[in-house]
């Protein structure tokens, strides 16, 4: 279970202006691993990943990617090291077809004459090889398919490009029962094929479902990064709401310096 | 409503498969289809509510029938000829307002814009290329300027392209070529571009609604025009060219028409063909073979035997008038490199992509503001070969040239066609066929002796009939994925 960090981030500050938004924050995902990344709302999840994604810059702190330090500046840096983000509104043209979105922005053949062999290939491949049964043709508009199909086209597409490091925002939060099973199978597959793979969820019953170690953020900071065999739900909901929880999260409030 | 034909929800899927003959893990991508199979399907499609251009197909077959009922001379040799040679201006036009309507985006200026590329086209002629004498020095001063901020633009913006149509429109008007019909063609789709590049910057740099800008457009270059021709004024082409009156009026010669002839089923066949045998071999699932050769051999008779038609000698007179007209070789190269943008270049599937989802494809790495300031110089461009194909029909240019129902009935074309308003669906075919079924419309009323007021109105009729079946299938496409 305890394989090699892929990507490690320590003590990462970022503000907005006068708003100090993660303090020092210490965050290791694992290849192979599904870390789920929870925490109430504003309490930096969305942030953290924007900054480890090159979208945001971040004011301190290093991140280590295979063991070699990085410096991200863009989303296009971010890809060229392989992490890719899906983010909660999936970002598919409709009118598109499965293999056109795909591949979209990145497409296959020269500027003038592309490639559709070889991109339908590749994209039926990739489906296959994470298990996806439930699209027919990968030729069908993604206007007429279902939201969890959806949501497996939009992480398909970032498995797509070899990435290493797969962040996932929220992807099952508006989908149905069926359907959110769907997704986390997928997530598990993407972890079992060797990707570091991290899950922003509200939903507590997913995220001990299918992750491996759990990493909350209280009001910007990281109080426990756990595996997820040794903590409890109960314990997990202390950490979101109160920062900690008996043992784990922040010292006593008598200690702790503001 | 009626079975489901593609669009299976999640949970029904497994089911639907097995019922279906155990397709699972994309079972239509990798089993081939047998020729009933591909059609039965075919039919489910189209019942599902993906019409495509069928009712537009239908409109053009009952209305080519209606015609041939009502008037004698409506089938006959010569009306067709004339039938190409008036539709063909509002199909070009129709063709690059496409572009900018997959965007969800409208370019009102189409028409006037066109309006200034014939008559700055007509003066060069007329003048014999002293533009500076024709304009008068003021107005060639601000043409001249006008020019280099478009040349700028088009720099800022990276669409060498529209760039290089702006400098080169610049180098014809400073140099004073005397008149030379190639090169005031050129000179009239340079100024296209150039419209064209100042139009994408406001509405794709500026942020302005496409509908403001160009609206303001519209009126801006139907002033223009008549200060380049004057109030009242004509500039005559066709005393003064017989190669531009050429364009909208002479045919191919018969050799020229068979060569053609040729060159279109050859050309059909080849990309039909090579590309399914292409799929085939990668393994890829595509058409029944019989299917895609049922096609080329339909291509192939309808070129024949309308290449044929063309050739016999349509005229009433001693004057021998015969072979294809030039205007279906440029409607034709038009939609071929159109339909080859669109669908097979990188350029092309971003514009639908943007048309589909901006954000979708600016988080994909697309420059999007690029793309949607460059519609607008294609649009601007065809609508310039637009101008020089009636200006041509007509033979002259007037201050009227481009006004207000160029506009329409090119966009009412695209809409007839199938083409979205709202962005992201339509194609280069739609402008072809939408265009000929107003043409068809217009000609077949003009030889039952209407007058303006009901072909307008029956005119109007047709594009609120095509919108309506349009908005129709939509609903039955959603209601049968639901």
């Amino acid at each position: 279970m305890s394989s090699d960090p892929i990507l490690e981030i320590k003590g990462l500050n970022k503000s907005f202006g006068p708003v100090h938004v993660l303090h020092d924050v210490d965050f290791t995902v694992r290849a192979g691993e599904v870390t789920a990344l929870v925490g109430d709302n504003g309490a930096g999840k969305s942030t953290l990943v924007k900054c480890i994604a090159g979208i945001y810059g971040h004011d301190s702190g290093t991140v280590t990617f295979q063991g070699n330090e990085v410096h991200i500046r863009g989303p296009k840096d971010a890809a060229q090291l392989g992490i890719e983000v899906v983010y909660q509104d999936l970002a598919l043209a409709d009118n598109l077809d499965i293999v056109q979105n795909m591949f979209l922005g990145r497409e296959r053949g020269s500027r003038w004459m592309l490639d559709e062999a070889a991109m339908e290939k590749a994209a039926r491949e990739t489906l296959a090889s994470l298990s996806v049964r439930t699209v027919k043709s990968v030729r069908t508009p993604v206007a007429s398919l279902s939201g969890g199909q959806r949501q497996t086209v939009a992480i398909a597409k970032a498995v797509l490009w070899n990435s290493k490091v797969v962040l996932l925002d929220e992807p099952t939060a508006a989908l149905g029962v069926a359907q959110t099973r769907q997704v986390l199978d997928l997530v598990r597959r993407l972890a079992e094929q060797g990707l570091g793979v991290v899950l922003i969820s509200h939903n507590m019953a997913d995220v001990f479902e299918v992750a491996d170690r759990i990493a909350t953020l209280y009001l910007g900071r990281m109080v426990a990064q756990v595996p997820t065999k040794e903590v409890t739900n109960t314990q997990v909901v202390e950490l979101i709401t109160a920062g900690r929880s008996g043992e784990l999260g922040l010292a006593r409030p008598d200690t702790v310096t503001i | 409503m009626t079975e489901k034909p593609s669009a299976t929800g999640t949970h029904s899927a497994p089911e639907e498969a097995k019922r279906a003959g155990a397709i699972s893990d994309f079972g239509i991508d990798t089993t081939s289809k047998t020729t009933s199979e591909a059609i039965s399907d075919y039919f489910a499609k189209v019942r599902g509510g993906e019409l495509g251009s069928l009712p537009a197909l239908a409109g053009l077959v009952v209305l080519v029938i209606y015609f041939a009922t009502q008037s004698e001379f409506f089938l006959s040799l010569n009306n067709i000829a004339n039938l190409f040679q008036q539709g063909a201006s509002t199909v070009i036009i129709a063709m690059g307002l496409v572009f900018v309507l997959l965007l969800g985006e409208i370019d009102l200026a189409a028409g006037t814009a066109s309006g200034v590329c014939a008559a700055i086209m007509a003066l060069h002629v007329v003048r014999d290329g002293n533009l500076l004498g024709g304009m008068g020095s003021t107005v060639f001063y601000v043409f001249c300027a006008l020019l280099v901020v478009a040349l700028g633009l088009g720099l800022l913006m990276r669409i060498w392209a529209g760039a290089a149509f702006a400098l080169v429109a610049l180098l014809i008007t400073l140099i004073g070529v005397p008149a030379n019909a190639w090169l005031e063609m050129l000179l009239a789709i340079s100024v296209g571009a150039s419209i064209g590049c100042v139009t994408g910057f406001l509405v794709a740099k500026i942020g302005m609604p496409s509908f403001v800008v160009t609206l303001a457009l519209f009126i801006t270059w139907q002033g223009v025009i008549l200060k380049l021709i004057g109030q009242g004024g004509t500039l005559p082409i066709s005393s003064e060219s017989p190669t531009l009156n050429a364009v909208a009026n002479s045919n191919l010669s018969i050799m020229g028409s068979w060569i053609f002839c040729v060159i279109v089923v050859a050309g059909y066949a080849g990309v039909t063909l090579g590309r399914h045998f292409k799929r085939l071999n990668s393994g890829l699932v595509t058409q029944p073979t019989p299917i895609a050769l049922a096609k080329v051999a339909a291509i192939a008779v309808l070129a024949i035997v309308g290449t044929y038609i063309f050739t016999i000698n349509r005229s009433q007179s001693a004057i021998v008038i015969e072979g294809v007209p030039y205007v279906v070789p440029i409607v034709l190269a038009i939609m071929v490199i159109g339909l080859y943008v669109l669908n097979r270049t990188r350029y092309g599937r971003h514009i639908y992509a943007v048309g589909g989802n901006p954000e979708a494809a600016r988080r994909a790495g697309i420059n999007v503001t690029k793309i949607r300031a460059s519609v607008f110089v294609v649009s601007s461009a065809l609508a310039a070969i637009g101008a020089i194909v009636y200006s041509s029909k007509v033979g002259s240019v007037d201050p009227q040239a481009g006004a207000l129902n160029t506009l329409l009935f090119a966009v009412g074309a695209a809409v007839i066609g199938g083409t979205s308003l709202f962005g992201g669906r339509g194609r280069i075919t739609d402008a072809v066929i939408g265009g000929t079924v107003i043409a068809i419309v217009q000609n077949g009323l003009g030889l039952l002796n209407y007058g303006a007021a009901e072909i307008n109105i029956i005119t109007g009729i047709v594009l609120l009939v095509a919108a309506t079946v349009d908005a129709l299938s939509r609903r039955r496409a959603a209601a049968a994925k639901s």
